[in-house]
This record gives C-alpha cells, sequence and structure tokens, in this order.
C-alpha cells in the first residue's frame, strides 16, 4: 500500500520548556494506530532526542514523523549551523552545547548515539552554514 | 469486555451536561451524551478529577455504608493515615483510635503501621541486583493503572510489593483470626477508611488477577462525621497508636521516598505532573534515580477527594501529630533478609492498546488519516460545546462512529453566516 500517514511538527527554538512536545503527541497518534509499545518507546525517544537537538543547537525546525505499514521514518530539518565533523558528534558524551545549555540538564552527547542506537538506520546530511537533515527509519 | 467497575457515579439530575468534566479528564475518558456526562470506564483511571471539578457537585464516588455491615461479629477498621490530618487541634492519634472503636470498631490496624512494613521491604528490595530503575511506588492505585494503560514499558519498574492497605488488610486478619479462634473467618469484616475514589475501584476490583483482602470500604468523609461527635478529648484513650513518623508521613506526597533514607529519589503530585514524569521516565529523560513516588492528588493521600481538609492544611496537622513519635515502630527483626512472598505482587493489569483505532494497521491508517483531515475543518478552540473534550477527540469519536458529524456549533455558526451573506447577495442581485 502506497498510502502513508504524516504528523508534521514545528519544533519552537526559543522554547525549552515545550521541547519534547511533539515526542509526547507522535506517542498518543501511535498508539491509536495499535503499534507494539516498544516501538512506540523507540519512535519517542530518537524522536525526542531529535527535538532537543535541533532546540539547543538550530534555533528549532521542522520534524515530520511518516508512518507505513511496515516502517517509521523520521525527518527533522533544521537552518542551524551544520555539523563540522559528524563521526565526532556520533561519539557518546561528545557535545559542543553551551554552559548554559548544560545547567539544565541537556548537552550530553548522548542525542546522536541514542538515536542511533533506538533506529534502524540514521542518514546524516548535513552542510556548515546551512543545515542539517536527519532521516531515521525504524522497522516493524 | 468492560468488566472494570469504577466507583465515580454520575448524579444525572444535578448533572448540567457543562463540559467542565470532559475537558480536565487527563485521559479525554468522558464525553457528553445527551446532555450528560459519560465516562468510558476503559480509559477512566479513576484520578477524581471530575469530582474534584464538577461545579454542580454531580460526581461522586461510591462506597459503603457503615450501618449496612455491623453484621460482622468482629469488625476492624484500617485507617488511612490521611485520616489524622483531618481534625483540628489532634495532638495524639490514640484520641481518633478511639473514637473510631466507640463507633463500632473492635479492633484497629493501622495503614500506617504496614506502610512502615512497605518502607522497610523497598529498602531491601532497593538492593536487589538487576532491578528495573528507578523503582516506581506501587501504593497510589491511580499511577498503577495509568502505568498498565499507557506506559507498559514501565512497568517492570513498578515496585513488586502490595500496597500498604492491602499489607494491612492481611496482617488485620490474620490477628483477628489468631487472637479471635472462636470466630469464623465470614464473622470477620477488615474495614478501610478511603481517602480517595480510586482504592474504592482497587478493591472493588482486585488487581491483575487477585482480590483485595479488604472486605468493606467506607468514605473518610463519613468516618470524619462519625468520630466528630464520637471522639472525647481528655480521657485516656485504651487503645495505643503502634505508627511512627515514617508511616503518618505516607499521607503526604514525598513522605514514602523520604522514608527510604536513600537521597536519589523523585517524589510528585497530581495527575498531570505524575504523566510528564511517566513521560521522562519513558523517554530516558531524567537523572538516574533509584526511587520515584507518584501521588495523583495534590499533596498526596491527604489530598484524596473524600478528605474534608485541603492537603496543604492536613499536611501541616500531620507535622503536629508526629512530632513526638519515634521514627518507626516498625523496625523488622534482624532475620527477615527477604520481601515475604505473601506481600509480593506483579499485580499490574495486562496492558490492553485500549486507544487503539481498530484492529488492523491499515485501517487504523486509513482512519487517522480520516481524523486528520476531519480536524483541519474543525475550529480548533477546544470549547467542549459538542461533548467531545477537544476538536481533536471530536475528530476521533465521529470517525470511531461515536459522535455525528455536524455538531460543531462553531462550524455551523459559520455556515449559517455565509448563507445569510449568500442570500443578501441574491438580494442585491435582485
Amino acid at each position: 500500500m502506497s498510502e502513508h500517514l504524516n504528523f508534521h511538527y514545528n519544533v519552537d527554538g526559543e522554547n525549552f520548556v515545550s521541547a519534547g512536545q511533539a515526542s509526547v503527541q507522535v506517542k498518543k497518534n501511535l498508539r491509536e494506530l495499535g503499534l507494539p509499545p516498544e516501538v512506540i518507546r523507540r519512535v519517542s525517544i530518537a524522536m525526542y532526542e531529535g527535538e532537543i537537538n535541533m532546540v539547543i543547537h538550530a534555533d528549532g525546525g521542522v520534524a515530520d514523523v511518516d508512518v507505513y505499514e511496515d516502517k517509521i521514518v523520521i525527518t527533522l530539518d533544521d537552518r542551524g549551523p551544520g555539523i563540522k565533523d559528524v563521526a565526532l558528534a556520533m561519539q557518546e558524551g561528545y557535545s559542543t552545547a553551551t554552559d548554559s545549555v548544560r545547567s539544565l540538564g541537556f548537552g550530553a552527547g548522548m542525542g546522536l548515539p541514542n538515536m542511533k542506537r533506538y533506529t534502524d538506520d540514521m542518514r546524516i546530511d548535513t552542510t556548515v552554514g546551512v543545515g542539517t537533515k536527519i532521516t531515521m527509519t525504524i522497522n516493524f | 469486555m468492560n468488566s472494570y467497575r469504577h466507583s465515580v457515579v454520575l448524579d444525572e439530575e444535578k448533572c448540567t451536561g457543562c463540559t467542565t468534566c470532559i475537558r480536565r479528564c487527563p485521559t479525554e475518558a468522558i464525553r457528553i451524551l445527551n446532555g450528560k456526562a459519560n465516562i468510558d470506564t476503559e480509559r477512566c483511571i479513576d484520578c477524581g478529577e471530575c469530582i474534584r471539578v464538577c461545579p454542580h457537585k454531580a460526581k461522586k464516588a461510591m462506597c459503603s455504608k457503615l450501618e449496612h455491615y455491623m453484621h460482622y461479629k468482629w469488625k476492624v477498621a484500617l485507617p488511612a493515615p490521611a485520616l489524622f490530618g483531618q481534625f483540628n487541634g489532634l495532638e495524639d492519634i490514640d484520641e481518633v483510635l478511639e473514637g473510631l472503636k466507640s463507633i463500632g470498631f473492635d479492633e484497629i490496624y493501622e495503614v500506617a503501621k504496614a506502610a512502615e512494613m512497605v518502607t522497610a521491604y523497598t529498602r531491601m528490595y532497593l538492593k536487589t541486583d538487576h532491578i528495573k530503575k528507578p523503582v516506581i511506588s506501587s501504593a497510589c492505585p491511580v499511577i498503577s493503572r495509568l502505568i498498565s494503560l499507557r506506559f507498559p514499558y514501565l512497568k517492570d519498574n513498578v515496585l513488586p510489593i502490595m500496597p500498604p492497605m492491602e499489607i494491612a488488610a492481611i496482617k488485620a486478619r490474620e490477628k483477628a483470626e489468631r487472637e479471635h479462634p472462636e470466630l469464623k473467618p465470614k464473622e470477620i469484616g477488615v474495614f478501610f477508611i478511603t481517602p480517595c475514589a480510586a482504592k474504592v475501584s482497587y478493591i472493588r476490583n482486585g488487581y491483575g488477577g487477585f482480590k483485595s483482602n479488604v472486605d468493606v470500604v467506607i468514605s473518610l468523609s463519613d468516618i470524619y462525621f462519625m468520630l466528630l461527635s464520637a471522639m472525647k478529648r481528655g480521657n485516656p484513650p485504651t487503645v495505643n497508636s503502634e505508627a511512627g513518623m515514617i508511616g503518618i508521613g505516607w499521607a503526604s506526597s514525598g513522605g514514602e521516598a523520604t522514608a527510604l533514607l536513600n537521597d536519589s529519589y523523585l517524589s510528585a503530585d497530581g495527575i498531570e505532573n505524575c504523566i510528564q514524569v511517566l513521560e521522562s521516565i519513558e523517554n530516558g529523560n531524567i537523572p538516574q534515580l533509584e526511587f520515584v513516588e507518584l501521588n495523583a492528588c495534590i499533596g498526596g493521600c491527604v489530598g484524596g477527594v473524600m478528605t474534608i481538609e485541603t492537603p496543604f492544611i492536613a499536611k501541616t496537622r500531620l507535622q503536629t501529630v508526629r512530632r513526638y513519635l519515634p521514627v518507626s515502630r516498625n523496625f523488622l527483626s534482624g532475620e527477615e533478609a527477604y520481601v515475604p512472598p505473601e506481600f509480593i505482587t506483579d499485580g499490574l493489569p495486562e496492558y490492553k492498546p485500549i486507544t487503539r483505532l481498530s484492529d488492523s494497521m491499515g485501517q487504523s491508517m486509513r482512519m487517522m488519516a480520516e481524523i486528520q483531515q476531519l480536524r483541519q475543518t474543525l475550529p480548533g478552540i477546544d470549547c467542549g460545546a459538542c461533548g467531545s473534550p477537544t476538536c481533536r477527540a471530536f475528530a476521533e469519536d465521529v470517525v470511531r462512529g461515536r459522535a455525528a458529524d455536524g455538531r460543531c456549533c462553531v462550524v455551523l455558526q459559520q455556515q449559517k453566516q455565509q448563507n445569510t451573506y449568500a442570500d443578501s447577495m441574491k438580494e442585491d442581485e435582485i
């Protein structure tokens, strides 16, 4: 079936407090679709980490969750600074977050590694000075 | 299958269909049908929020009346510690216990006493290898039900020890049978005095397959009014409380967690706050913690819908009552190195995807697409006039066949205005 569902969210870059809202809404929708709890949790974590990243590093962006009958594709698109060294950014514990962000409890350097861990496939398209697009797939 | 019996009932005469409750229900379980609030029993978690917010007092929790159960030869009262926070100027818990005897109970077994046992067992359990952390308290039945319905992934984090009320009931019956061998088991009645509606539902329905050991549930507010006239100050009481600071502390939020003497804990109260904490735990978005205490009612059990006093005043009073008590009166003997198996439970009900749109994924996706489409045509002001809590919920109700499309009064109004406009244009043409 070529039909699929799309959930679209604007992630507000100004607002730490509302960061994570999209992942809560995605969870609600996926529960209604009857997906297994484990899949819902993986999507929710990947989505949450991605959302936080966009707020911390890129002043927000857009998030799309596309649901197919056998997989979910999460696309996070921002017009932020881009990632200089993707391999380094993928290392656990590496973070370029500022001290003020860390003081809020974010910036532990686990965002990208967690996104990779909880998804079956992750692709990062990034250009310094232009932005970053991350595409994650979860199969079921 | 709808076998879950809730304790919240509606007084149809008082309900005006005003929509206050539908918009405050944390699980969107209420709809206005034919002008009256109707609860979806599968979604309801017994949090009591609708009872609290109803401006017409049309919702209440059903409890048993003490006078209907006087046929038990031996009646044991299980007072929740929240009861002791209701009385102005109370210095000594024994006065309340004495009062309970004078209104007809033969024996008292304090839930606070059992709570101290749960505290001791929890400390033991936290030292067990290979358990999922943070351990989440099992004491609030609303939270347990919420986890089983909405956070199945956190099921194994829930403390597998029975809540204090249940342990108190088991212990109370044991004691009565031991001390009064002349009594037949069915002549002994164990009465829990409840501060909240959720515990009533819990007792009636049992819990993931096991039956509660409480025989009768009486509302704390009913008992309060009986006690007011029965309690005599000044006379030396003949019963002695067996609870300490820790047990009494369980009545308010944070009491259970601080008693663990472990600084790696979180305690939250109020149902929306609890949901937020559970979302965070599920996303791995909280610091490493040993223990999480969640209470659906603001302030903890003292905030239950069957209490008299506001939770903050009750908490303050409990501080006074606790003042000169020993920390705990229920230290375990050193021999007990493990939690007794009869107090262990994996009591959470099975996960059921209750919000699922249909059994088939393809069909659910088509329905979700329809919901999204219909939602776009609605005003998005979530006024509740259609009977559903939000425009999104209304769209879902229509697609599920639970509400008729065309009930949105904002859309109807807009259509009417457009028609009037079109008519006036026609008249102009003439």
